[in-house]
């Protein structure tokens, strides 16, 4: 301490020294560089090879996609631009061909007097999501309700839709969006429906037969109203027999006899119509909507304490994991009218919906399996304490749980799934990776286009795949809020 | 709830598919379209144009068959089969009619149960190569790399060829011509084989047909025919006589555009047995009189398909070669309609 | 309503089969049984009359006739004359080497570039981010066709090698030549040549690779010995001997001398008449099919390895360092060890994928068991039936196989609790 009485000491400091800036290594600019890219000499090679990488394939491809055309009508005139444009020997993208062959991209034979019939439907989707996916944040489902009705709309506009479906289209919209301010889960009426409701707009026919379907269910579950207060057991097995007959022996003349009667039919449209984004589509949501309680009921079985139950489980789900997709799209093609009684043949896109279904249905129950078994035994052990039955117990308790641990592996099988389905490429379906890309290099116009069509389809499958990932990130973080 | 949806459109798809006739030809008429299965691709013979409509040799033998059935040419649905999945497409019962250039031979008529119902082409094996390559003769090929669809006879009989000569060569297996296309201008292989009307066919569509020749030897006999399914003798000889009929109105000088004028006024007999003015032959097969002549109108007679399709006048530039009428030194020879 | 005395025996009754717990899942079991035996006869009985329809029966006696198809890639001597069997044999082991190949390195590949998503590096680890979400999200068979675009139109032809001034020339030191047809590698001659031995069944197996095969395995051993004796001394004595210069010399040594006895060398390819000849030709199909399968199953298999070693808590690391370890140890003996109960069983989930995936040969024409039994061999027989049944079964079987091996692998690392 210095002493006031005394001189000033040499060696103390009677102020405070000014605060000097800090090293330039440790500030900024280079003291960012410094730690996340020149650490060391690993880290230095590291950023130098990663500098080389993201350099080569700037060279490589910029050029490309800044010389793209995206007005010719064929292959030759598309180079003749880009060597008028950019000199002789100068490469260039001809995306030309997604603008001309747009529709067969996202259609492939559809008519084109009815592409806004998939149009609606594809719109429709998110209205029917909207409950399900999107149901732990107004925002985010007002957003995409949102974008949904107005892209939807506008696409209907410019596909020249007949009026009254525009009306229609609006008025779902319209209600969905005020519906779900409110009471959300209402919505869920809507969801159940739109599996019909879709069926029916992409392949058309008649109306009725959707209201036969609906009123077997109708008989359905008036026979377990009644049956159940006999038995609970009584009271499910009635209620799917009942329907099944109401199906099997009525349904099809009541339909026929309805449409004699008064035609609600649209004009149908073969499954071979069927083809480019819009089959990846449809095979892809078909297979999702199905596979997940169907993987529920196996994964449910397969740790079921009945043996017989278990083991049939557990052979059917080995099974399906072990063989390719590819042997079970063959089996489709080409086996399962040996298995269908003589004479027997049906839609060959609804045999590869089943396929598929089946296929992700067995990799869904393993992965809903892993989240009944991360349960703690607790949870189980409380259900029974409580007095539930087997099927409450799952249903308020279990799955609840187990569903939410499992949603990262449920929504990567999704993505698998809707991966999978530019396999139905050979079993001659078009979809748009391989076989509408060749259809349209069929043609002498477009012959020898390959990047182009890659490029485009690749990042649309992407951008889908890339957004259902990211948003099964988000839903996991926020359904690990809910429990803490 | 999404499960019974399921069930319901197994059940409805079930009802739809209605209850199996015992015979093709009312399953036909009862489905009110004739199902035929085609190649997916090959210019001149079968290919979609971009709305999807079918145009082609094979595909108007489709047309003409609908035509003499159900009345409509148009009532054809076209099923698109691969090489590998062709034959088990019309025993599994997918199409009634298979017109995809397929061969017909001795085990594919009797181990695959098929019924071929007549040849509406006569091809045979050839081989493609780039001019530059100086090759004159397919016996030059020893060591070659050889472009080969695969599940088709063309691959038996190029290891049958290359053993019988002594050669070697390196296959290069594709699964579609359009893949056979780009590996063949990319040089991944030197010569591309397959029937020669597909060689001609290929090389029409390319950028620079003039800097490719088909070599001259032609390996194998490849009569392409129609087949049906083995066991339903009525609507093999439905298809038989449809193409019959469409190569004797050529023999005989019926045409799409002088049919009507002829069915009024021709002398001769055996016109007027074609086009129904005198017998019924149609209720033999159990159609009506004038199946032959609706089959005619539907694209015209077998000159009139070729021309049309694959001959001269067409990119595609095909001789009638041996596919000429028996009069004019050629091999069609339509059994006589009495 | 009488009281049951507890522990008397209830009187069977028929309702006891609905309501009574005990019996209440027999019943269930019972009706399931019937279901699944009605559905397979219908199943069973529907395939007979349909085959009675056809004319067709069930055999497999097509497997024994001639094939006389050519397959370009094959392990073991085939040609046109042999039967379908082989043809079918053939293709499996055409599965089996590129599922092996693309194991190995996918594996590589994905846990360096897992890893490198881990680094601090800003710029690299970003790049890792963007090649592992590219690849993730795209379908396969893009990449396998976009892959096979590349090889075929980027690449050569051989004739491009031609002549004094060619357009291209070969690559590691004149030795690799590659091309849109095949990539052409050197082989291995040998100037004092053993012969070879007959396995029968045409499979020759030379005796050089036998001896190689030997002095590796013993080698391994002997290292193996070695360390165990190291361990041994070190527990006894508190010192461990200095062991990794034995350890080479086991390793190396051998193998040097069995390669200056047989005289083995490199034959470099060299072109000859329409192709080269002389090397070892790789298929494309086989390269552009192995590189597709790779960088895929790579990329996922990144992903398993970067949550691996997340999954360790950063309290490991720390103790480590606080024990005085370095980096590398700490990676190796605490990192690793935890992190690899975590990666193995989604690796071999991995593993069966791509094996599955690899019949996606069919975009490229390589000739696996699809191509050659459920492709070329179905169609020119016609026994769609008997070919895929047997197919899937086989796929099957491979499938069961590489989960039991990796299973009894995971078994050993497992944590063992004491």
């Amino acid at each position: 301490m210095s002493n006031p009485n005394h001189g000033p000491d040499a060696y103390l400091r009677e102020e405070m020294l000014p605060e000097m800036p800090p090293p330039p290594r440790e500030t900024g600019m280079v003291k960012w560089l410094h730690e996340n890219l020149f650490s060391g000499p690993v880290n230095a090679g590291l950023t130098v090879l990663g500098l080389l990488i993201v350099w080569f394939l700037f060279d490589h491809f910029y050029p490309w996609f800044a010389h793209s055309v995206w007005n010719a009508s064929s292959l030759p005139e598309c180079r003749k631009i880009i060597a008028e444009t950019w000199g002789e020997g100068a490469g260039g993208a001809c995306f030309a061909v997604i603008r001309e062959r747009w529709n067969q991209y996202i259609y492939g034979f559809y008519p084109p007097g009815l592409y806004w019939r998939p149009t609606l439907v594809f719109g429709l989707l998110f209205v029917a999501l909207a409950p399900i996916l999107f149901s732990i944040s107004r925002n985010i489902r007002r957003i995409v309700l949102l974008t949904a009705a107005i892209v939807t709309v506008l696409s209907l506009v410019a596909l020249n839709t007949p009026p009254i479906w525009l009306g229609v289209a609006v008025a779902i919209f319209a209600v969905a969006l005020l519906v779900a301010e409110r009471r959300q889960m209402w919505l869920l009426g809507f969801s159940a429906f739109y599996p019909l409701l879709g069926v029916w707009l992409i392949w058309g026919g008649s109306f009725w037969w959707i209201i036969m379907i609906l009123a077997g269910m109708g008989f359905g579950s008036l026979a377990f109203i009644i049956a159940g207060r006999l038995s609970p057991l009584l009271a499910g097995s009635s209620a799917i027999v009942v329907t099944l007959l109401v199906w099997v022996f009525l349904s099809g003349d009541a339909a026929k006899d309805a449409e004699n009667l008064y035609s609600l039919a649209i004009a149908r449209v073969d499954s071979e119509a069927i083809g480019g984004f819009l089959l990846a589509i449809t095979i892809g949501v078909a297979g999702i909507t199905m596979s997940l309680p169907l993987g529920i009921v196996l994964a449910l079985a397969r740790r079921s304490d009945m043996f017989l139950v278990s083991s049939l489980a557990v052979i059917f789900i080995e099974f399906i994991r072990g063989v390719p997709l590819i042997t079970l799209l063959f089996v489709a093609q080409l086996l399962l009218n040996y298995f269908l009684p003589p004479g027997t043949s049906f839609d060959i896109v609804l045999r590869v919906i089943i396929m598929v279904t089946l296929f992700a249905a067995a990799y869904m129950a393993e992965v809903i399996r892993g989240g009944l078994a991360a349960l703690p035994t607790g949870q189980y052990e409380a259900a029974d304490a409580l007095g539930l039955d087997y099927w409450k117990a799952q249903r308020l308790i279990v799955l609840p749980q187990a569903l939410k641990i499992s949603i990262p592996g449920i929504v990567s099988t999704f993505i698998g799934m809707f991966k999978d389905t530019t396999l139905v490429a050979f079993v001659g379906l078009y979809e748009p990776l391989k076989n509408i890309s060749d259809a349209v290099r069929a043609n002498i116009e477009w012959k020898g286009i390959y990047w182009e069509p890659f490029i485009f389809v690749g990042a649309i499958f992407f951008i889908i795949c890339f957004s259902m990932s990211r948003y099964s990130m988000y839903l996991e973080r926020r359904l690990q809020r809910d429990n803490r | 709830m999404k499960r019974t949806v399921f069930w319901g459109a197994l059940a409805v798809t079930a009802m739809t598919a209605g209850a199996a006739a015992a015979d093709t030809l009312s399953e036909v008429k009862n489905r009110g379209e004739l199902n035929c299965g085609v190649n997916p691709g090959l210019v001149g013979f079968a290919a979609p144009d971009a709305n999807g409509n079918w145009a082609g040799f094979d595909v108007d033998l489709c047309k003409a068959v609908a035509a003499a059935v159900l009345g409509d040419p148009g009532k054809v649905k076209y099923v698109p089969l691969t090489g590998q999945t062709r034959f088990t497409g019309l025993s599994s019962g997918e199409v009634d009619l298979l017109a995809r250039n397929s061969t017909w031979s001795f085990s594919r008529d009797t181990d695959l149960k098929l019924d071929f119902a007549g040849v509406n082409y006569y091809d045979g094996q050839g081989f493609m190569v780039r001019k530059d390559l100086g090759v004159t003769s397919t016996k030059e090929l020893d060591g070659a790399t050889i472009c080969i669809q695969t599940g088709t006879t063309t691959e038996l009989n190029l290891a049958d060829y290359f053993k019988a000569n002594g050669m070697e060569y390196q296959p290069v297996n594709i699964d579609s011509n359009a893949e056979g296309e780009q590996q063949y201008m990319a040089g991944a292989c030197d010569a591309y084989t397959t029937d020669i009307s597909g060689l001609a066919a290929t090389r029409a569509a390319f950028a620079d047909p003039e800097n490719h020749v088909i070599l001259p030897e032609v390996i194998s006999k490849e009569p392409l025919a129609p087949a049906v399914r083995h066991g339903d003798n009525n609507w093999g000889d439905i298809v038989r006589w449809t193409l019959n009929a469409l190569i004797a109105a050529e023999e005989y000088g019926i045409t799409s555009k002088n049919i009507e004028e002829l069915a009024k006024s021709s002398e001769n007999p055996e016109v007027q047995r074609i086009l129904g003015v005198t017998d019924d032959l149609g209720a033999m097969i159990g159609l009506d009189k004038e199946w032959a002549k609706r089959a005619i109108q539907a694209s015209g007679n077998y000159g009139e398909i070729f021309a049309a399709n694959v001959g001269e006048q067409t990119p595609i530039g095909l001789a009638r070669g041996l596919n000429a009428q028996w009069t004019q030194g050629g091999l069609l020879y339509a059994q006589p309609f009495r | 309503m009488t009281e049951v005395p507890l522990g008397a025996e209830q009187p069977f009754r028929l309702s006891m089969l609905v309501y009574d717990r005990r019996y209440r899942s027999m019943t269930f079991q019972v009706i399931v049984f019937i279901l699944v035996m009605a559905l397979g006869w219908w199943l069973v009985n529907n395939t007979i009359r349909n085959l009675a329809a056809l004319g067709k029966d069930f055999n497999f006696g097509f497997l024994f006739q001639r094939a006389g198809y050519d397959i370009p890639q094959r392990l073991i001597p085939y040609s046109s004359d042999d039967t379908h069997l082989r043809a079918t044999i053939v293709g499996l082991l055409n599965t089996i080497l590129i599922s092996f190949m693309g194991c190995i390195a996918a594996t590589i590949l994905g846990v360096a570039i897992g890893i490198a998503r881990l680094s601090n590096n800003w710029l690299f680890a970003r790049l890792m981010a963007i090649y592992v979400e590219v690849f993730r999200n795209i379908p396969l068979l893009l990449w396998i066709l976009i892959i096979y675009a590349i090889f075929t139109d980027v690449l050569p032809p051989p004739n491009a090698y031609r002549g004094d001034d060619p357009q291209w020339s070969m690559i590691f030191f004149d030795q690799v030549a590659l091309t849109n047809r095949y990539t052409a590698v050197p082989a291995f001659g040998m100037s004092n040549d053993p012969g070879t031995i007959d396995l029968g069944a045409r499979i020759t197996v030379n005796l050089a690779l036998i001896a190689f095969l030997v002095v590796i395995i013993g080698g391994w051993i002997a290292r193996r010995a070695i360390l165990a004796r190291a361990q041994a001394i070190q527990d006894r004595t508190g010192h461990r001997p200095v062991t990794w210069w034995i350890n080479l010399a086991v390793m190396t040594v051998p193998s040097v001398l069995l390669i200056w006895y047989f005289g083995l060398h490199l034959l470099a390819p060299e072109l000859k008449g329409f192709n080269f000849s002389g090397g070892n030709n790789l298929n494309n199909a086989l390269v552009v099919l192995w590189l597709a399968l790779t960088l895929y199953t790579g990329a996922f298999i990144a992903e398993i390895v970067r949550g691996g070693v997340l999954a360790v808590s950063k309290g490991q690391t720390e103790a480590a360092f606080a024990l005085g370890l370095r980096p590398k140890a700490t990676m190796n003996l605490v990192i690793l060890p935890q992190a690899l109960r975590v990666i193995i069983p989604p690796l071999i989930s991995q593993y069966l994928n791509l094996t599955k995936n690899s019949s996606l040969a069919i975009a490229v024409g390589y000739m696996d068991l699809r191509g050659t039994l459920g492709g070329t061999t179905q169609n020119q027989t016609g026994r769609e039936l008997e070919s895929i049944v047997l197919m899937m079964l086989i796929y099957l079987a491979l499938s069961l196989i590489i989960s039991a091996g990796m299973n009894a692998f995971n078994r050993s690392v497992r944590l063992k609790e004491r």
